[in-house]
């Protein structure tokens, strides 16, 4: 089985973001980046699917050259090889979108699994507008029914089922009010929720191993693909601060104050 | 004439989703700062009583569209139906609320009609053409403003920043035909997590457990029941299968703006805090004085949870 999985490189997430106040950015000294949390997700779902239907997983990131370093995280995963597409102007989910249609379509995966959202946008699209062009079928925010403490997620059992013949996939689907199960024909392109796995550490033979994988450089010229910006983000803020509170010394005074001074009891 | 067309969401019961009248009222918001006609489409096997019920909301038509292939709810099915519809209408602005189901349609709709789109609005800014749209980043570390530049423009909204839309002057109902093509997924089952406590969703008081409970929720369920409230999570409590993954709030789950929040064992994560913030009120219960849930608390008390939990379930039905 051959999977196609995204990496995209994001600001930690446990990094302080602060907006300049100019309003043009986010200050971006003494930012940490790594790959995108749901990202990573997928990489490891389809770690486990190659596992199961041997293949091959091919990641892709685009951006400048520093991108390299998440498909080196990927490979050093395990990943079997990477494309990198050489872009370093401003992009958005669209121009995305259109890359990764491309890619695709050069390399015919049975499966694409990225990542719900990445944590910096955090749009949640680039799945769906994928899906619609390859006019593949779509499986959004797949999650895992057993928890992460179970015996399938130890064993690394992969949470989406392929059909032994690899010509559908089964997705558990997290929506509103319940789960869904959804059968799509292959190819299809499908969203890592973060309750889908917990994604493995890369071991140090994984990353040597890694340094010597091949990385693919494409360039959206060379793909046709125009990616001049729809969408362009004109102004930043800081959200508004919520006025400090107070603490309480102990339950009677909490009750008391939750129904004389707030009223919501 | 610009149009405004907000996609309405019927649930796997038939009912219409509360989050739509968010939807509906962004809609009002956005099409009088435009210059717009509010339309709405709503799509299903059998919609006419939900277009009759959306029709008293004020919008200038809603446009009804039954089909038996659009039984359940697949993107691949309705995006090209509602694609179909848009086109038709001219529509400018295509949005919905920013539930599953509009996480998951509208950007397969948007590119379909080759829109940009912008998710989970917060609110419009400018006016005409101009007008561009407010939305958080980086887990809401972040406000943007947003400008598209595609002829057709999409978006979803965050229903907590819109009141529900209120009664207005009647529109009409047209009925239309949705052309349904043969799409390569199927809905296999669908299996409802029923409660008999509110939704987390619309609740107006939410009590949520994290790490700290070590997975015994019974005491925070009392005190929820106490309350009338719907029980929410952190994402720790959510991993280690304490509690269904939809329970989360933050970031990754469901963003809440209760009346009332009371967070009990949860450090305060940014990415729980996105989620959480925007409550009224919000109390933080936690053993640990430096936790940054308090820096959002108005009211904090630093204390064991499983002490602290009993008393104030007892306190809380003496007062009422
Ligand atoms: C990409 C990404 C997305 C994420 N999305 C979400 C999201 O949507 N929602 C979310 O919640 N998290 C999300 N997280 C995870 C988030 O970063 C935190 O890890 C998580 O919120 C922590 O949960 P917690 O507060 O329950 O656990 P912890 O951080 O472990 O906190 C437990 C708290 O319990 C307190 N405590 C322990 N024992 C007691 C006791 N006996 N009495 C009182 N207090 C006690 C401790 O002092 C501590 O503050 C996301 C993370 C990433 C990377």
């Amino acid at each position: 089985m051959k999977i196609l999985v995204t990496a995209k490189r994001v600001e930690d997430p446990e990094s302080k973001i602060k907006v300049k106040p100019d309003g043009t950015g986010i200050v971006l000294e003494g930012l940490k980046y790594k790959i995108n949390p749901f990202d990573e997700i997928a990489v490891e779902e389809a770690l486990r699917l190659v596992a199961k239907f041997p293949g091959e997983v091919v990641v892709a990131s685009v951006g400048g050259k520093e991108v390299q370093e998440q498909l080196r995280h990927a490979l050093a995963m395990g990943a079997t090889r990477a494309v990198w597409v050489n872009h370093t102007g401003p992009l958005d989910q669209m121009g995305i979108a259109a890359l990764l249609q491309k890619v695709a379509e050069k390399e015919k995966p049975d499966l694409v699994i990225l990542g719900k959202q990445s944590i910096d946008d955090d749009q949640n699209q680039i799945g769906q507008y994928l899906a619609e062009w390859l006019g593949w079928a779509q499986a959004t925010f797949a999650s895992k029914v057993e928890s992460f403490e179970s015996d399938a997620e130890k064993n690394k059992v992969p949470a989406l089922t392929v059909s032994a013949d690899v010509k559908t996939v089964r997705v558990v689907r997290e929506v509103d009010g319940g789960l869904a199960t959804v059968e799509c024909q292959l190819p299809a392109v499908v969203t890592a929720d973060l309750r889908l796995n917990m994604p493995r550490y890369a071991s140090l033979p994984g990353i040597m191993k890694a340094k010597s994988k091949p990385i693919e450089e494409l360039t959206p010229v060379g793909l046709g693909v125009d990616v001049t910006p729809k969408l362009t983000v004109t102004k930043m803020m800081a959200p508004p601060a919520r006025k400090a509170g107070i603490k309480v010394p102990d339950v009677a005074t909490l009750v008391q104050k939750l129904k004389t001074e707030a009223k919501v009891l | 004439m610009p149009t405004v067309l907000i996609v309405a969401e019927q649930q796997p019961d038939g009912h219409l989703r509360k989050a739509t009248l968010n939807a509906l009222s962004a809609g009002k918001a956005l099409a009088q700062k435009v210059g717009a006609e509010l339309h709405v489409a709503v799509l299903g096997k059998d919609v006419a009583k939900v277009a009759d019920e959306l029709k008293t909301y004020g919008p200038k038509v809603v446009h009804s569209g039954s089909a038996a292939g659009l039984e359940h709810y697949i993107a691949e099915a309705h995006a090209p139906a509602l694609a179909d519809l848009a086109t038709s209408l001219k529509a400018d602005y295509v949005g919905a609320a920013a539930t599953a189901q509009g996480k998951d349609l509208m950007p397969r709709l948007a590119a379909r009609l080759k829109a940009a789109m912008a998710s989970e609005v917060l609110g419009f800014e400018g006016q005409g053409a101009d007008v561009t749209f407010t939305r958080p980043m980086w887990a809401g570390n972040v406000i943007a403003s947003v400008k598209l530049t595609t002829p057709v423009k999409v978006f979803t909204v965050r229903p907590t920043e819109f009141n529900a839309a209120e009664p207005g002057p009647a529109g009409e109902v047209t009925a239309f035909s949705p052309k349904v093509d043969a799409v390569k997924t199927k809905l296999i089952e669908f299996k409802e997590v029923k409660s008999a406590r509110p939704d987390l969703s619309e609740a107006k008081v939410v009590v949520a457990g994290g790490r700290g409970t070590k997975g015994d929720f019974k005491e925070l369920e009392a005190l929820a029941d106490e309350l009338g409230a719907a029980v929410g999570a952190s994402r720790a409590a959510c991993d280690a299968g304490w509690v269904p993954n939809d329970l989360q709030v933050g970031q990754t789950g469901k963003v809440v703006a209760p009346t009332l929040y009371i967070a009990i064992g949860i450090s305060g994560a940014i990415q729980h805090i996105a989620g959480m913030k925007g409550s009224r009120v919000i109390v933080a219960i936690n053993k640990d004085a430096e936790a940054p849930i308090f820096q959002v608390a108005d009211y904090g008390l630093v204390g064991d949870l499983f002490k602290v939990l009993p008393e104030l379930r007892a306190a809380i039905k003496a007062a009422k």
